[in-house]
């Protein structure tokens, strides 16, 4: 039972991680991006190619993951993203799907649709047993990875003056601007940012989730689970709401594999259905 | 002595460290021009979202002919009689004046539920919206969508609307905010036009527009009534010059 | 009668282009028998989305998830017919039921909160109906589908054939009724309450207006006419897979009306047309890959406008 909590919250922390940018992208640009999915995508193939077909250590790949993508995101944040961030969240909606398909298939036309396998380095494999429980190394290296990343955007945005600006640019980006603050570049910084730490989580994830074109459609209602429960006020919201999806989805699909997904889908609805603003969201908030 | 049509008792409501609203208890006599002011950020608007129920109050309780209607849901509060024009316009852009006036009149006759015969077939409407049109000079542009106005006349039609609820009590919040002077003192006349039966309550800056129009005055500072009374009273209280003195210092 | 009067039944009125619609309809019945498959998909697409136009164009919200209720009527219809009766109609009495006490029941769940909440709970549930479906399968078959649907006569006299022209008169009369029945809706003022509803939640409230009373009625009606699409579809084509719950036809059905134009009624049915056709047209080309077109145009809808889409005059930059 340990051993599926301590699954659970390796789980959640990627989870928490390749959600993040879309809860930042949300809460300060109020853009609903469901192609978040495709970036992470990106990232686990950033790395698969680069270890499968350059031979490229894994650790190394992870942060060429992080850095392609995030390059990928500060590119398509000025040409396409910005264009969208006033208008009607059905548009946004409508966009950002569109460029799922277009990922997915493409992906699919370009590399195929066999699932990719990672070949984790040696000391990453196997399990530590202590006593009776038996905790996964590669597991123990995705929560401390994403834990220091955790705690290292909390510290960015509590005591950097980036970080402060982004907060500012939140609350109200008509006030930042008109403070000074060059929102658009806070945008594309935070988009690009975001975007790359999908790519790190996809490429983490890539041995644990799977990664096959239709990643980002499998794994999308989980990010906006994420960050509907979690809400976009905060960085404690949205890491706890992944770590609940994240150890209730594991303990599910164990103890009652026959529903599946279906109680986490359940959970969802219940806990917004109570608190539509999520449960961890600044009441009188979002529109 | 008349009667108290509207009133809030030891009214308070709380969020997040500050108090917009700060036990306040205010009478507002049927037929009365009373008129609420106070530096920015007293707390007026709150009040009025108190009052029409789009904010809960922390404690306290508000009653219309004495009942009490703290917990009433806003929109039965609309069909008690309590009606309010927004501040900033609130109003639905993709319909016409007259779209959103016969809807509006429809839901004060209770017919708005209906959904076999077309708006504004029953013939209490057309006369209705006709009048309002009139009266507010937007005849000329009752097919136009609201988006398409200008600002002028969608402040016009932010008061009619209002109007066309047929309100007993009615809680204006700025109403002539971002209209031209000269445009001024139109809507004024409307509101001075209306029937003795009908309490204003009206939030203002504009003091010339308060000490013409209202007979009292209820001071609003930090949430709480600072000052009450008739208009002369309240306009020659140097209390309350120097709370506006005060704040046009630091201002 | 006064200019007031006159405007607002001049809204009401019909026009003639409503009209020519409705005749053209019929009239592809008489005159493209060998296209009566195609046309009943056309159709049966066009419902789905005058449902989702409903709730999206007229009460403006926005559902990830509307092909729940395509799905529950559809497998309700389907079930009905294999277990209970092969009466059409009957099935697609039962079908519409069923969707609209979902539809009832779901719309609890989109009162509050803000769009996002409103996309995930649409999004869950129909993921969770996609769930059910694929995990009872000793009732649904699961994966492989409800097959074997065979459906009796209609109204005891005209058998389904194989070319679908009994399919398609059945499907179209069933677009019309529910056409005529909306239209009666969206110009009354319940309608107009709708309308004042999306484009200003808190005025509606202001002015007396029951928001949550009329959420519930439109999501309700709207879950319905989804039902009987749904009910068409395993009706017409005899079997009932998992594919109707699946998000693709949540989002083919946003982008079929979309692509006709929301908040008119007969976007769906402009936008069903131009869809199944650019869809038969770019999958012969190329079958796999269908998805990326369908993605592209997406994108390239929403940059560009997507109130221009069905007013080509405003392509080439000129006034709105």
């Amino acid at each position: 039972m340990l051993t599926l909590l301590f699954d659970g919250i390796a789980y959640g922390m990627l989870l928490f991680v390749l959600a993040v940018g879309l809860a930042v992208t949300l809460g300060l640009m109020n853009f609903i991006n469901l192609a978040h999915g495709a970036f992470a995508m990106a990232g686990g193939y950033i790395t698969v190619l680069l270890m499968n077909r350059l031979g490229v250590p894994f650790l190394a790949t992870l942060p060429l993951a992080f850095f392609g993508t995030a390059l990928i995101g500060a590119v398509l944040e000025p040409l396409l993203y910005r264009r969208l961030y006033g208008k009607p969240h059905l548009d946004q909606v409508l966009f950002s799907i569109g460029l799922v398909f277009m990922a997915v298939t493409g992906v699919d036309f370009i590399i195929g649709s066999t699932q990719q396998n990672v070949t984790l380095p040696a000391w990453l494999q196997g399990r530590f047993d202590i006593e009776w429980v038996g905790i996964g190394k590669y597991r123990s290296f995705i929560i401390v990875v994403c834990g220091v990343l955790a705690v290292a955007l909390q510290w960015v945005l509590a005591n950097t003056r980036f970080g402060s600006q982004l907060r500012a640019s939140v609350d109200d980006p008509r006030v930042a601007s008109g403070l000074g603050l060059n929102v658009n570049r806070i945008f594309l910084l935070t988009f690009a940012v975001g975007s790359g730490l999908a790519g790190l989580g996809g490429a983490l994830g890539a041995e644990v989730l799977g990664l096959d074109p239709t990643f980002p459609l499998k794994f999308m209602i989980y990010f906006l689970i994420v960050v509907s429960v979690g809400g976009t006020t905060t960085l404690t919201g949205p890491l706890l709401a992944a770590l609940l999806l994240g150890i209730a989805d594991v303990a599910g699909k164990y103890y009652v594999p026959k529903l599946g997904a279906f109680i986490v889908y359940t959970l969802m609805i219940v806990i917004l259905l109570i608190r539509p603003q999520g449960l961890f969201a600044r009441a009188g908030g979002g529109k | 002595m008349s009667s108290v049509v509207l009133e809030t008792r030891s009214l308070l409501k709380r969020f997040g460290g500050i108090t917009p609203t700060n036990d306040v208890t205010i009478q507002v006599h049927k037929g009365a021009r009373h008129a609420l002011i106070g530096p920015n950020g007293a707390g007026k608007t709150t009040l009025i979202n108190l009052l029409t129920g789009v904010l809960e109050p922390t404690s306290g309780s508000i009653w219309l002919d004495s009942q009490d209607i703290t917990q009433l849901a806003p929109h039965l509060r609309v069909r008690r009689g309590i009606v309010r024009t927004f501040q900033i316009n609130q109003l639905f852009s993709e319909l016409t004046p007259a779209q959103s006036l016969a809807l509006t009149v429809s839901a004060r006759l209770g017919i708005s539920g209906g959904w076999w015969k077309p708006l504004g077939t029953d013939p209490r409407v057309a006369p209705a919206c006709e009048k309002l049109l009139a009266q507010f000079h937007l005849m000329d542009v009752m097919n136009q969508q609201v988006k398409h106005l200008a600002y002028g006349k969608r402040r016009l039609l932010e008061i009619a609307t209002a109007l066309a609820c047929e309100p007993r009590v009615l809680l204006l919040d700025e109403p002539v905010a971002g209209v031209p002077e000269g445009e001024r003192q139109e809507i004024f006349d409307i509101v001075n036009a209306l029937p003795t039966d009908v309490s204003v309550l009206l939030i203002e800056h504009d003091m010339d527009l308060v000490f013409n129009f209202a007979s009292s005055v209820t001071v609003l500072v930090n949430g709480a009534v600072f000052a009450e009374g008739s208009v002369d009273s309240i306009s020659n209280d140097p209390r309350v010059k120097a709370v506006y003195l005060g704040e046009s210092e630091h201002a | 009668m006064t200019a007031v009067a006159q405007s607002l039944r001049a809204h009401a009125a019909w026009h003639w282009w409503e009209f020519a619609l409705i005749a053209a309809l019929l009239v592809s019945w008489l005159l493209l028998p060998s296209q009566a498959l195609l046309l009943n998909e056309i159709a049966i697409l066009a419902l789905f989305a005058l449902s989702l136009d409903l709730i999206l164009g007229y009460a403006g919200v926005v559902s990830l998830g509307h092909a729940a209720f395509f799905g529950i009527g559809s497998y309700a219809a389907a079930l009905f017919a294999k277990l209970v009766m092969p009466d059409p109609l009957v099935g697609m009495v039962v079908a519409v039921a069923a969707a609209a006490a979902s539809g009832a029941l779901c719309s609890v769940l989109i009162l509050r909160g803000t769009d996002l909440t409103r996309l995930m709970v649409t999004l869950g549930v129909a993921s969770i109906l996609y769930e059910l479906a694929n995990k009872l399968d000793w009732l649904t078959g699961g994966a492989d589908g409800l097959q074997g649907v065979v459906m009796g006569p209609l109204l005891g006299r005209f058998e389904f054939d194989l070319g679908g022209r009994t399919a398609y008169a059945y499907t179209l009369a069933v677009l019309i009724a529910c056409l005529l029945l909306a239209r009666k809706l969206v110009h009354s003022p319940f309608g107009y309450s709708l309308q004042a509803l999306r484009d200003n939640r808190l005025r509606a409230g202001s002015i007396g207006l029951s928001v949550n009373t009329r959420l519930v009625v439109v999501y309700t009606v709207a879950a319905a006419i989804a039902g009987a699409a749904g009910a068409l579809l395993a009706q017409t084509s005899g079997f009932a897979s998992l594919d109707v719950f699946e998000f693709h036809r949540s989002a083919e059905v946003l982008l079929v009306l979309v692509i006709g134009g929301t908040g008119y009624l007969y976007g769906g049915i402009f936008g069903a047309i131009v869809f199944k056709l650019l869809h038969d047209l770019i999958s012969a080309w190329t079958p796999q890959y269908w998805n990326f077109w369908f993605g592209l145009f997406l994108v390239v809808l929403v940059l560009a406008g997507r109130e221009k889409l069905m007013r080509p005059w405003t392509w080439f930059g000129s006034k709105a």
